[in-house]
Parts: structure tokens; C-alpha cells; sequence
């Protein structure tokens, strides 16, 4: 459905995003994970043919965002940063236009704004006038102008910035339900975001992708080893010494009555050995556990580390 | 790539709507109206006294109404609309790139002419409807004396050619700048300097003159006032906005690559 190829943007000689390669298929949810400015906006700016890449190409639905902008755009619902809301604007009015600047026909105007309505829960905030509205509805009602045409792609960038904890699990309700039907990108600095959403995700970092994957493989992936915690009654130096000589491990450490054991990622499989030194050493066991590493650390190894994947 | 009036028409309702959704056009409209009103009145008042005069002292058939209130009316009403258009114009781009809705316009499957188009028009039928209100001193003209109806039609002509000029320049500078006031005091610059873009040609050589005469706004007004309808007044008129429009197409179109 979308397919973008060494795409680069380059603002002056400094480089927005470089040589982008990325396909999302239709119906998927795709995460577009990294920090701020590291290129998430430019991409999707260059994706909802509203600003011209510099290098490569962009494909939505088969059409060239370069070359049938319009025909691109038809396909294409887009929520930018800040929703382009007009204040002084009625709800309803203002999706009707958005609707009609969408070319939905006459006689499916009503239906789809109805629908778009209803999809973001707006229908009792519908005749009010968008300025009043609190900065969580205005979210959801840039959210229902980039529904109401029903396009084949939406183009979210963070779109549950700046809402309160129920809003945002709302909006993920929503934005899941649009699984299937819809192809979406989302956007996101916030990990939790992306794993509660979406099935794929892509990291972006300085304008490069720095993996794309799902969101199991790539914790997998990142996960250089596994971390036990050994919590026992008196660590003995001896104990950590046995610890240490075991092959499979990594390091050894102590904080004080714990012990972290690293292990080398294809020794996953040292859990009896480790718990037999504490036993024979008469360390007293009293808490053994792995760690997995979260998706945060994950993010963080990718967007810190030199080189990466 | 195909245009089509149908989504230009969608802007300009909206726009149009805008106006009155805010206070803009109920300003502007009532400080139109107030001010048409005052100079009719003193026109009127002292057009009456100057007929008066000529019958006492018997001087042929009187003051003429075309000379004496159509034509100083229309150009009163040309100086006005030159102030009043760059309050109006100064919003349509220059707003929608500061809160960023102009988003919205360069997603949607529209062509840049299209958004122009619509821009404009949404100006210009503000800049109609106001005219369209002063209707009521023609009126007053018929009612109690007898006008020639056709210089009155040919200087709404005029009017509203001329104040499409102030409003393509209006979109140009609305769309350079984020900023509504600077975007006003260019258009309002810009439109007085080619109000009085030839009164250099004074000083100027015989060929340089007539091209600063012709390129006047108001040099090709006089025809209208005076109930000639004159095709290179219309073409000139009409270039002048194709231009404004066509400079305004290029500076979207960068916009989009910064």
C-alpha cells in the first residue's frame, strides 16, 4: 500500500531524513517510532504530498506522491502535528468542508460526517464551535477530518498528544479498530504508544531508520543477553566467585544483597546452574528472576548506540 | 491538470462565511456603509446648492448629475474600497499558514489554482455584497432626479475591476507572510503605488509616460466613471488580477519546498 523508496529530504545541506526505505501493506498499523526531530514529520509531510522530497520516491496506493499528488492525496487521510482546525468553526460545519474538499459526493456527505462523528465520539460536542472545545477534542476532531473522506491511508503524527490518560486509550481503541480496514502510520516518541497500537514499528533516528520490525522480534533482537536477579540472605565473595567461573556468563555483580547475573544471549538456559551455586554455597535464596528488557530499552540501545543493526 | 470551480466554490463559501462568523465583515461593511453614507450626503447637500445657484443665475440646464455625484461618488467609493481591501484580504493566507490549516487545503486532492481561485473569490463576493449595499443612492438619484443609469452601471463595473485588483494583490501578500499585519500594509502600499504610479510621468520621456500612465489603476477607471466601457481598461484590469494570481501560484508552490 505504501511503498518508499531512498526517500531524502534535505533542508539547506542538513538532511532531514536520508534514504528511507520502508513498505507498509495494506490494512497494517505501522508505528513510526524515534525522538523528536529525528524525521517523522518530514516523512509523513512528504508521504500526504504536502511538501516535495529532495531524493527518492513515495508511492501510496500505486500512485507517485510526486507525480499524482491528487490522486495520492484522494487516498490519504493526514492528521499533521497541530490539527488543522479552524476555531471559529462549528464541528459539524468543519467536517462537512473537510468532507467536501475530499470529494465525497453529495448524497454520502451527511453519512460520513455522521459516521466520523460517531467514530471519535464528538456527537455531543457536535454544534459547538471548535475554539471552545478543549485541546483533547480538537485532537479527535482532526482525527474525524482525516476519517471522513474514508481513506485507504491515514497519516497520523502523534495523535494522542497533548489528551488525558482516558483520551489517549480511547483514541488507541479507535485508531486499533481501524485495523484491517484502513492502512495507517502512526507517530510516536512515546514507546508504551506504539506496543499498545501498532503491529509493526519502525524507528527512525536522525533521519535514518534504525530498525523495523515487530515489536516481539525486534525486543528479541535488541536483547543482548538476559539479566537474572539473584536475591539472597548473605552474598558470600566466594559465591559470586563460582558465579563468575560458570561459562555462559557474562558478568557478575552485586548491589548489595542482590546479584545480577549476565548472561550471553544463547546461554538463556543457566537458570538451575545459577540457583545451584546459591544453594551449594549456602547463600540463601530468597527471590530469583529474569528481566526481560522493555521495549523502552530497546528504543533507548537504538537511538543511543553508535551503530546499530 | 483539471480545474474545477466546484472546489473553489467550497473555499469561497467557506470564507465567505468566515467573515461573518467573526467581526471582520460587520466592521468593515458598517465603516463602508458610514462613510459612503456621509460623502453621498454632502455631495448631495452641496450638488443641491450648486443647481440652485445655476437656475438663480440662469446658466443653461443646471449641474450635471453624472459630473456633479455619480462620478465624485464612485471615486470616493474606489479610495475607500483601497483602504478597506487590505483589512479584508490580509487573513486568507497569511492566517491559515500561522495556525497551520493551510494543512488541510494542501492534502486535500486540490490543485493550487483551486485554492487561489477559491481565496480570491471569497474576497471578492465580500467586496460585491458591499457594493451591493450602496445600491440605495442610485436609488435616491432615480426617485428625485434623473441620472444616466448607464455611467452608474459602468462604475460598478469599474468599482468592482478595480477592487479585484487590490484583492489579487491582497492574496499575493497574504501569502507571503504568516503575518496578517504585514500582509495588509504591503497590499495597501502596493495598491497605492499603482494608484499613483504615474504621476512620475511628468518627469517622465514621452514613450516612458504613456507606460506609466497605462500601467495606473486609476488612469483606466476614468472610462468607467464616465459610462464607457473601454476593452483595454477591462483587459488591463483583468491582467493585472491573472498576474496577481499567477504570482501568488509561485509563491504557494516554494512554500510547499521549504
Amino acid at each position: 500500500m505504501i511503498e518508499v523508496s531512498g526517500l531524502t529530504k534535505l533542508y539547506g545541506p542538513r538532511a532531514a531524513i536520508s534514504n528511507l526505505n520502508f513498505t507498509v501493506n495494506a490494512g497494517e498499523i505501522v508505528g513510526f517510532l524515534g525522538p523528536n526531530g529525528a524525521g517523522k514529520s518530514t516523512t509523513m509531510k512528504i508521504l500526504t504530498g504536502f511538501m516535495p522530497a529532495s531524493f527518492g520516491s513515495a508511492k501510496i496506493n500505486g500512485f507517485d506522491v510526486f507525480e499524482n499528488p491528487i490522486d495520492v492525496k484522494r487516498n490519504v487521510g493526514y492528521l499533521p502535528e497541530n490539527p488543522p482546525v479552524y476555531l471559529e468553526m462549528v464541528v459539524e460545519d468543519y467536517l462537512d468542508y473537510a468532507a467536501k474538499l475530499h470529494e465525497v459526493p453529495k448524497s454520502k456527505l451527511k453519512a460520513s460526517v455522521d459516521s466520523s462523528i460517531e467514530r471519535t465520539g464528538l456527537a455531543h460536542v457536535r454544534r459547538r464551535i471548535i475554539g471552545n472545545l478543549s485541546k483533547g477534542y480538537r485532537q479527535r476532531v482532526g482525527l474525524a477530518q482525516a476519517l471522513v473522506h474514508d481513506p485507504k491511508v491515514l497519516i497520523l503524527d502523534e495523535p494522542t498528544v497533548g489528551l488525558d490518560p482516558v483520551q489517549i486509550i480511547e483514541i488507541r481503541e479507535l485508531i486499533k479498530g481501524l485495523a484491517g480496514q484502513h492502512t495507517v502510520i502512526l507517530s510516536s516518541h512515546i514507546l508504551p504508544e506504539v506496543t499498545a497500537t501498532c503491529q509493526r514499528i519502525i524507528v527512525i533516528n536522525k533521519g535514518q531508520i534504525v530498525a523495523q520490525d515487530s515489536i516481539e522480534r525486534l525486543t528479541n533482537r535488541m536483547r543482548q543477553g538476559l539479566l537474572y536477579h539473584l536475591n539472597v540472605k548473605s552474598p558470600t565473595a566466594s559465591g559470586i566467585q563460582a558465579l563468575k567461573s560458570v561459562s555462559g556468563v557474562k558478568d557478575v555483580t552485586l548491589e548489595g544483597s542482590k546479584i545480577l547475573v549476565e548472561v550471553l544471549p544463547d546461554q538463556a538456559e543457566l537458570r538451575d546452574r545459577i540457583v545451584e551455586i546459591a544453594v551449594t554455597e549456602k547463600m540463601g535464596v530468597l527471590e530469583f528472576a529474569a528481566e526481560k528488557l522493555s521495549l523502552e530499552e530497546v528504543f533507548l540501545q537504538l537511538t543511543t548506540q553508535e551503530k546499530t543493526v | 491538470m483539471k480545474f474545477s470551480f466546484k472546489k473553489s466554490w467550497t473555499i469561497a463559501a467557506k470564507d465567505f462565511r468566515t467573515y461573518f462568523t467573526s467581526p471582520i465583515a460587520y466592521i468593515v461593511i458598517a465603516g463602508f456603509l458610514f462613510i459612503m453614507g456621509w460623502m453621498f450626503f454632502f455631495n448631495l447637500s452641496h450638488f443641491n446648492l450648486q443647481s440652485l445657484q445655476y437656475k438663480q443665475f440662469g446658466q443653461g440646464k443646471g449641474a450635471s448629475l453624472t459630473e456633479g455625484i455619480i462620478r465624485p461618488l464612485y471615486g470616493n467609493m474606489n479610495v475607500i474600497l483601497l483602504f478597506l481591501a487590505p483589512f479584508i484580504t490580509m487573513r486568507l493566507f497569511a492566517e491559515e499558514k500561522k495556525l497551520q490549516t493551510i494543512q488541510l487545503l494542501m492534502t486535500a486532492p486540490l490543485s493550487l489554482t483551486e485554492i487561489i481561485v477559491g481565496k480570491f473569490l471569497s474576497a471578492f463576493l465580500l467586496v460585491a455584497t458591499m457594493m451591493s449595499l450602496t445600491i440605495v443612492y442610485p436609488i435616491v438619484l432615480v426617485i428625485f432626479g434623473n441620472p444616466d443609469i448607464g455611467a452608474i452601471v459602468t462604475s460598478y463595473i469599474g468599482t468592482l475591476l478595480l477592487s479585484s485588483c487590490y484583492i489579487a494583490t491582497g492574496v499575493l501578500f497574504s501569502a507571503m507572510t504568516e503575518n496578517q499585519i504585514v500582509a495588509g500594509a504591503l497590499t495597501f502600499a502596493a495598491g497605492l503605488f499603482f494608484w499613483l504610479i504615474n504621476w512620475a510621468s511628468q518627469s517622465a520621456g514621452p514613450v516612458f509616460s504613456d507606460f506609466l500612465d497605462y500601467l495606473s489603476l486609476i488612469q483606466h477607471y476614468n472610462n468607467f466613471s464616465q459610462g464607457i466601457i473601454e476593452s483595454t481598461d477591462v483587459i488591463f484590469y483583468l491582467s493585472f488580477i491573472g498576474l496577481g494570481l499567477f504570482f501568488t501560484h509561485r509563491v504557494l508552490d516554494s512554500y510547499r519546498w521549504r
